[in-house]
């Protein structure tokens, strides 16, 4: 079952003919994503990978009945092009960009609360369902359809969870990056609900980092609601405090937005936190091991 | 990005949140200038660096005469002030501020900032203003009010209402106060702000509001399309080699330990340094070459962790997705060829390329430690520098 995305998503591409849009454009279609469109104002009837170029979002939808899109467009130009997804009538956006101004970002998810419209990002990796689909950047090989829900904040780190579940042969459902970014469209605990629905997902695996309490307001909701074991690791450990390290959203400011506080509240609310990152996978292990 | 207090107090100005009275200086006699066209009796001399424990490093001094301005100018121009933010290497001085001292009645804090929690712009106010806001939060939650701003209505005057009623503040204030407030509202939207604090915000013995401090941080993501605030970024409060990572796109900050880590993906590079310290072992830096990386840029980085003299021996660490790491061996290989390198190097590549990647460094001659996987890689370069 899995979530968010499958082999049915028809997904469009916005800024498909920058050079990442068209990269990976053909990396998702190599998966087996079905990407039905793309979208470059002024560059309409032109073709990527085979793929058609759309002036404009709402054309594409017209034509192509996509419901999902992934946006490459320049942080500058990314809020209007969040937006004109929305307007369009795409129910799932995945904002790939890095950069985007966080106040924008609030304003957006602002205005599109109540309508059904779920962001993921933006500065994420995307989503991936194994084996089914891919609406992101991640390497499509490392992942093997299993028994494992993952949701990060990060990139790399996240592959380097996903490779240590699929060399162990435990495999994954869907692997969400939630993104880096201080105001994100979905946060640890939208995605957990969705995976305690998923009969499919038998454990999740969540990477946080320093930064924020989008980790602890997840413990909270999985104290009291989530019956799957969920396993996590706090990526900032090391990190020292009021610098930005690389996510804009990693910043140390207080005392509860450090990795040695968030591993605490998390203990103290009965999840398994890892304290060293290469070991992600052997601690799922012995967790389904016993199930 | 940071400004400093003479900058944020230029921009309070212009919004109307009211300020002393003062001029920023460069010298000892530009300082006595200053003084002398104040006037009064009462003059406060402050250190422009940009961290906050001024104060109770000696950066900040209450003086009588524009003569003991001078002197006070002299003392604190071209010191190293180390607060428990500079870090021991300190910050050296170049810019003082001189302003009118006052008569204080009551001193209150009051910031915006980005709650990312609620999701909205917050206003934080508390009356126990001139002390750690943290501390204060967390001794007396009484004191202090967290208010969320709803983004389209702004800042209502009933906010503010709340606030003089739950505090006891003087009632005549209300009007002042509230205008205060919007202007700063209004500013760091306009701004694109990621924080302006005024701490402490005080009531004089004329019962007039008034910012004694000014901390403004400007949001990076929005420094394109706020020039103006751009140009005030002052390069002398950036660590170097930070300041030429920026240059190449590159995510760098210096850090006390002697493993130089090169790392894609601020994730990744983050657990990295991390796993360092799980097997004993403490990082030099946190460089994440990002995922835009290319063979300029990783060499840039490589040679950023080669010139710092702390460095006892270097771990690379990539997971190649979009960047490849055939491409990462090259640049590395080309940054060792440059500069030469003395310290033991452990490298661990995975995923896109990592076999072509191997070929090429093995060709290449450069003596290096291939590591599996993260743990066996921080396990041999701690082994290695200690």
């Amino acid at each position: 079952m899995a979530i968010l995305v499958n082999k049915n998503t028809k997904v469009i591409v916005q800024g498909i003919t920058g050079e990442n849009g068209k990269f990976h454009t053909s990396q998702m279609l190599a998966y087996g994503t079905k990407i039905v469109g793309g979208v470059t104002p002024g560059k309409g009837g032109q073709s990527v990978e085979g793929v058609p170029v759309f002036n404009t979002v709402s054309e594409a939808v017209r034509k192509t009945d996509a419901n999902a899109s992934i946006i490459f467009v320049p942080a500058r130009f990314a809020p209007d092009a969040i937006l004109e997804a929305a307007d369009a009538g795409i129910r799932l956006i995945v904002v790939i960009t890095e950069g985007i101004v966080p106040s924008d970002m609030l304003k957006i998810k602002y205005s599109l609360r109540g309508t059904g419209v779920r962001i993921i990002g933006p500065n994420c990796p995307g989503i991936i369902t194994a084996d089914e689909c891919k609406v992101g950047i991640m390497p499509g090989y490392i992942h093997k359809r299993g028994k494992v829900g993952v949701i990060s904040r990060s990139g790399t780190l996240t592959y380097e969870a996903v490779y240590q579940l699929t060399k162990l042969g435990i495999g994954e459902t869907t692997c969400v990056g939630i993104g880096g970014d201080p105001i994100v469209g979905t946060t640890f605990l939208d995605l957990l609900e969705l995976f305690s629905k998923d009969d499919e997902t038998e454990c999740v695996v969540m990477i946080g980092e320093i930064g924020g309490s989008a980790e602890e307001e997840a413990a909270d909701y999985i104290a009291k609601y989530f019956k799957k074991p969920v396993v996590s690791f706090i990526a900032g450990a090391t990190a020292p405090p009021e610098k930005r390290m690389g996510h804009a959203g990693a910043i140390i400011s207080g005392k509860r937005s450090t990795a040695q506080s968030k591993m605490e509240y998390l203990k103290s609310k009965g999840i398994k936190v890892v304290e060293n990152p290469s070991q992600i996978g052997d601690t799922v292990w012995e967790i389904l091991k016993k199930k | 990005m940071k400004l400093h207090e003479y900058q944020a107090k230029t921009l309070f100005k212009e919004y109307g949140i009211p300020v002393p009275d003062g001029d920023v200086a460069k010298t000892p006699e530009e300082a006595r200038e200053v003084a002398k066209k104040l006037m009064g009796d009462k003059f406060v001399v402050k250190a422009q660096v940009q961290a906050g424990g001024r104060g109770k490093a000696g950066g900040v001094r209450v003086v009588s005469t524009a003569e003991e301005v001078f002197l006070a100018a002299q003392k604190i121009l071209g010191m190293r002030l180390v607060s428990k933010q500079t870090g021991p290497e300190g910050r050296l001085v170049k810019k003082i501020l001189v302003e009118r001292g006052l008569e204080i009645k009551s001193e209150m804090y009051c910031a915006f900032l980005i709650d990312r929690s609620k999701e909205r712009v917050s206003l934080i106010f508390s009356t126990a203003g001139g002390m750690d806001i943290e501390e204060v939060a967390e001794q007396h939650p009484d004191k202090i009010r967290k208010i969320a701003i709803d983004p389209v209505n702004g800042l209502q005057p009933y906010i503010v209402r709340d606030l003089v009623f739950y505090f006891g503040i003087n009632p005549n204030l209300s009007s002042s106060l509230y205008n205060l407030l919007s202007n700063m509202y209004k500013m760091f939207i306009e701004k694109d702000l990621s924080l302006i604090e005024i701490n402490p915000l005080v009531i004089t013995d004329r019962d007039e509001l008034m910012a004694i401090d000014a901390k403004v941080n400007v949001e990076d993501n929005a420094l394109f399309r706020q020039k103006a605030l751009a140009e005030m970024r002052d390069p002398d409060e950036e660590d170097q080699r930070e300041r030429i990572a920026h240059q190449y796109n590159l995510n760098y900050i210096s850090l006390s330990g002697n493993i130089g880590c090169l790392v894609n993906g601020a994730g990744l590079a983050m657990a990295t340094m991390d796993i360092i310290k799980y097997f004993g072992g403490e990082p030099a830096n946190f460089l994440d070459i990002g995922g835009g990386a290319n063979k300029q840029s990783i060499t840039e980085g490589f040679k950023l962790i080669l010139s710092d003299p702390k460095v006892r021996g270097i771990l690379v660490n990539i997971f190649g997705g979009i960047v490849k790491c055939d491409l990462v061996a090259q640049s590395v290989i080309e940054a060792v060829k440059e500069m030469g390198i003395s310290v033991p190097l452990v490298v661990r590549l995975e995923g896109t390329n990592a076999e072509q990647a191997r070929e090429i460094i093995r060709s290449s001659g450069i003596k290096l430690y291939y590591a599996q996987g993260m743990s066996e890689a921080a396990e041999m370069i701690v082994k290695l520098v200690t």
